[in-house]
């Protein structure tokens, strides 16, 4: 009766609509007018100014990018563990010890240009990986929750991260050395194409990761077994499939991905080890990206574009005067709506019965839900 | 003639289906009708709508005459209509006084007046028939008495039309004899019962009036000592139905499944199998019947791998398993048809052919090289589903979550019996399922006895027990209490079993 993939489609962009009238409505209510959002947010995706006041401008395209490689990794960790079950609140710590094995790799390694960056890469996979197996063997051991762990584990991974960086010899105590020239994904080509921007090759490994992500959970064998123990686990266990095995190998891809995604920043964005007062938010929002994007590899790569240009349009927002709030408030509304997935559900069942019966009947139906 | 209810023609659309479409349902004071029909015929949407718990698109309810908007069960509760849910309402901690009295509570200024609530109780109980201990907790009666309580709450609030929705589920047989006592006894003393059901057995037994509902359409109402068994059948399901299982004398050869001295615990820490041996051969049905809750459900997951056992011994074909994990059980030759098929038997959110290969994907031709083949996996799907008439929207890419349950138990059974194991648990199979899928599933299941299968048959359908198996096991209390030859033995006999009052030499 429902075709279920519509609607897997369509509530995420109903709720991304609302969240940008709801933003809207706020910019409103605050004096302003939204006209100079949609102008920002346009000029971020295609570098265009749609006002016709400045010209042409990549750099807008590079930096949106750039905002969105980090938090679809975190999206991909947090819907890896999602697929089986899991709730990874981890993806922030397992990104900080990444950033941390590859400024490790980078400073202490040596390697030609090509080769080093993919050492540092794999580096960080593997620091996060094993971070992540903490969580999931306690889980798969002793049943105990994986979001209390990860989230400790958050705490402890700032702390220690931030400790191992000023033993490299820190430049202000708070970075580390700057990285010799063959360690980095700094692109000189991407950053010319887009007017300068910081726009760097962890673009690659970020859309082989989208790749892989959807080849391993829908097309393997390893895969199939990580949906079954995800939707069931007691079934699982009856085909005769190791669920505690599976729980720790999804929390260790998950930790691996939000691990590369401390590379992608640490070797791309930056070019030194950066010593943190606070959590930047990967984690978090990759949690946001996962539920907007379904937990699809698609949908994943989709929200983390669209989160990615919220982040990026902060400071042309800013310079025309709307406040840097109003992006979180959009973040934080589309989240929420997609969260009211069955209140949207019954909403356009409401509607195609209006449809199809006339107003009457549709009454009736609205007001049994 | 007067009838005390009427419903006409009333239709009830939910999104996708007509659950009542334009059924008319009228009740004569003082009688006992039944409502039969198969699971999602619309029985249950229909007594929801007398009860007030959904409202009818269109039609017309009347009670004793006079049109009524039932717009909640409270509105229901003082037009004098009850229900006794098939899972009851009862507080455990409570006696049963409290929980008769709960919400109408008898009071002296602002205390509550038990004495007087047990006195008014025990006068009713009296007066129908419904013998209660009033000063008794909950957690301490059994569950025919649970039910007694249910009865009496609705006695106490006056009411003059009882619902019964599938009574006789939790009961032994001697407990159902007993419900149907105070049902002619409840008439007797002019109240009026609706009785749903889908056992035809019962109906003859005890009701004046059945009316028949078949995908949400009425067929009939006949009164019940003209009509046979056969014919009910045939109005519930649209065609003739053989009640009695075709099956030649089992040929029993060498014991295939051994148990010795099995001890498991169950889900409270305890022992819930306390030391149970039974052997099955092959080419036989061992029949194990129970009241729910004796220690059957332990002994199957001790069985199939998904509890840990605590002492004993499990052989399959002289195979000690007792301590395998399951992958290791279904190579060895285990086959399992789960008791609870939406926890274990299927991934609900699976499509229909990934279901089908949960045992089998990592094995060719289902998959190569860690890469699913989704080509085979659909093929062997469509295989299945043909083979065992597995009736599905979308053929292999449907929802398992979307089939009807008698559908998802057939794919389950199309599953195991087509990885052909040597030793097949059978738990529970045809549990909610109408008829005609009964008649299938059961047949299904003598074919793999026919050809060397060691069958244990778990159930708490005494029929069905009694239609299968050639030998048969009684547990009580996570024991072995009487292990008897399927065709001497009867009814009665293994209801005492049951009930533990009665113990045979094993």
């Amino acid at each position: 009766m429902k075709s279920n993939k519509r609607l897997q489609l369509i509530v995420p962009l109903i709720a991304v609509l609302l969240g940008f009238v709801l933003g809207s409505i706020v910019i409103i209510v605050t004096g302003k007018s939204p006209g100079a959002m949609f102008l920002a947010l346009g000029r971020t995706m295609t570098g265009i100014d749609f006002s016709g006041r400045a010209d042409l401008n990549m750099r807008y395209v590079g930096e949106f990018i750039l905002q969105a490689l980090p938090i679809t990794l975190t999206g991909l960790a947090v819907a890896f563990a999602f697929r089986t079950g899991l709730f990874n609140i981890g993806a922030e710590g397992q990104l900080m010890v990444g950033s941390l094995a590859a400024v490790a790799v980078a400073l202490l390694v040596k390697a030609p240009p090509f080769i080093h960056p993919i050492l540092g890469i794999l580096a960080a996979m593997a620091a996060g990986a094993l971070w992540a197996s903490i969580p999931g063997l306690l889980k798969a051991r002793f049943n105990v929750h994986e979001v209390v762990v990860s989230i400790m584990m958050n705490y402890t991974a700032l702390y220690f991260v931030n400790w191992c960086l000023l033993q490299f010899g820190s430049v202000d105590r708070v970075k580390t050395p700057e990285f010799p020239p063959s360690a980095t994904l700094k692109s000189h080509f991407l950053a010319s194409i887009t007017n300068g921007s910081r726009l760097n090759w962890g673009i690659i490994p970020v859309i082989l990761a989208v790749i892989v992500f959807w080849f391993v959970v829908e097309k393997t064998t390893f895969g199939y077994r990580l949906r079954a123990v995800g939707f069931n686990k007691d079934a699982a266990r009856y085909a005769g499939m190791k669920v505690e095995q599976n729980i720790v190998f999804s929390m260790m891809i998950s930790g691996a991905f939000a691990g590369l995604a401390g590379a992608v920043i640490t070797l791309g964005t930056f070019n030194f080890g950066r010593v943190l007062p606070s959590f930047e938010g990967y984690g978090m929002d990759g949690i946001a990206v996962a539920l907007v994007g379904g937990n699809h590899a698609l949908g994943v790569f989709l929200s983390g574009l669209l989160f990615g240009m919220l982040k990026a349009a902060q400071p042309l927002m800013q310079s025309q005067g709307i406040p840097l709030e109003i992006t979180s408030i959009i973040q934080a509304s589309i989240v929420l709506f997609v969260a009211m997935k069955l209140g949207i559900e019954a909403v356009l069942d409401f509607f195609t019965a209006y449809k199809r019966k006339g107003p009457a009947m549709a009454a009736k139906m609205g007001g049994k839900k | 003639m007067s009838y005390i209810i009427e419903m006409l023609n009333i239709v009830k659309t939910f999104p996708g289906i007509r659950a009542n479409d334009d059924v008319t349902l009228q009740v004569e004071e003082g009688s006992i009708h039944a409502l039969l029909g198969e699971n999602g015929a619309g029985k249950s949407t229909l007594m929801s709508i007398l009860f007030g718990l959904y409202q009818p698109d269109s039609g017309i309810i009347k009670v004793r005459g006079k049109e009524v908007n039932i717009t909640n069960p409270n509105v229901a509760n003082e037009l004098g209509i009850g229900m006794v849910h098939q899972h009851f309402k009862l507080v455990h901690n409570f006696t049963v006084a409290e929980n008769i009295v709960l919400g109408l509570e008898p009071r002296k200024g602002p205390l509550i007046d038990i004495a007087s609530a047990e006195k008014r109780v025990a006068e009713i109980s009296k007066r129908y028939g419904l013998e209660v201990d009033p000063k008794a907790k909950i957690e301490d009666i059994t569950v025919g008495m649970q039910q007694r309580v249910e009865i009496l709450k609705m006695l106490y609030r006056n009411a003059d039309i009882l619902i019964f929705d599938e009574p006789t589920a939790v009961l032994t047989p001697q407990e159902i004899n007993e419900l149907m006592e105070i049902m002619r006894r409840l008439t007797a003393e002019g109240k009026t019962v609706l009785l749903i059901t889908h056992k035809l057995k019962e109906i003859k037994a005890v009701a004046d009036v059945c009316t028949v509902l078949r995908r949400g359409r009425l067929v009939g109402t006949v009164p019940v000592k003209d009509a046979t068994e056969e014919k009910l059948a045939e109005m519930m399901v649209g065609r003739a139905v053989s009640f009695s299982v075709n099956k030649k004398p089992a040929l029993p050869g060498e014991v295939l499944l051994e148990i010795q001295d099995l001890k498991v615990k169950n889900s409270k820490g305890v022992l819930g199998v306390k030391g149970v041996s039974l052997k099955v051969r092959r080419g036989e049905i061992l029949g194990l019947c129970g009241i729910d809750g004796n220690g059957q459900t332990e002994l199957v997951y001790a069985l199939t791998g998904l509890a840990p056992v605590e002492g004993g011994k499990i052989l399959l074909d002289g195979k000690d398993i007792t301590h395998l994990p399951v992958k290791d059980r279904l190579e060895a030759g285990l086959g399992h048809i789960p008791e609870d098929r939406h926890r274990h038997g299927l991934v609900l959110d699976f499509r229909l052919d990934e279901n089908m290969v949960v045992h089998n994907f990592q094995k060719r031709p289902f998959s190569k090289f860690g890469i699913l083949d989704y080509g085979s996996i659909r093929s062997n799907a469509e295989r299945l589903i043909k083979e065992f008439d597995v009736r599905s929207g979308e053929g292999p890419s449907t929802p398992s979550r979307s089939l009807s349950g008698g559908n998802q138990q057939k794919a389950i059974v199309a599953r195991e019996i087509d990885r052909s194991p040597e030793v097949l648990i059978v738990a529970q199979p045809t549990r909610g399922l109408d008829v005609g899928a009964i008649e299938y599933i059961h047949q299904r299941i003598v074919e793999e006895r026919d050809k060397g299968k060691a069958i244990l048959l778990v159930s708490l359908e005494l029929d069905e027990i009694l239609d299968l198996s050639d030998r048969i096991a009684v547990i009580f209390n996570g024991e072995i209490v009487a292990e008897v030859d399927a065709a001497k033995t009867n009814e009665n006999e293994l209801g005492l079993y049951m009930a533990g009052s009665v113990k045979k030499a094993v």
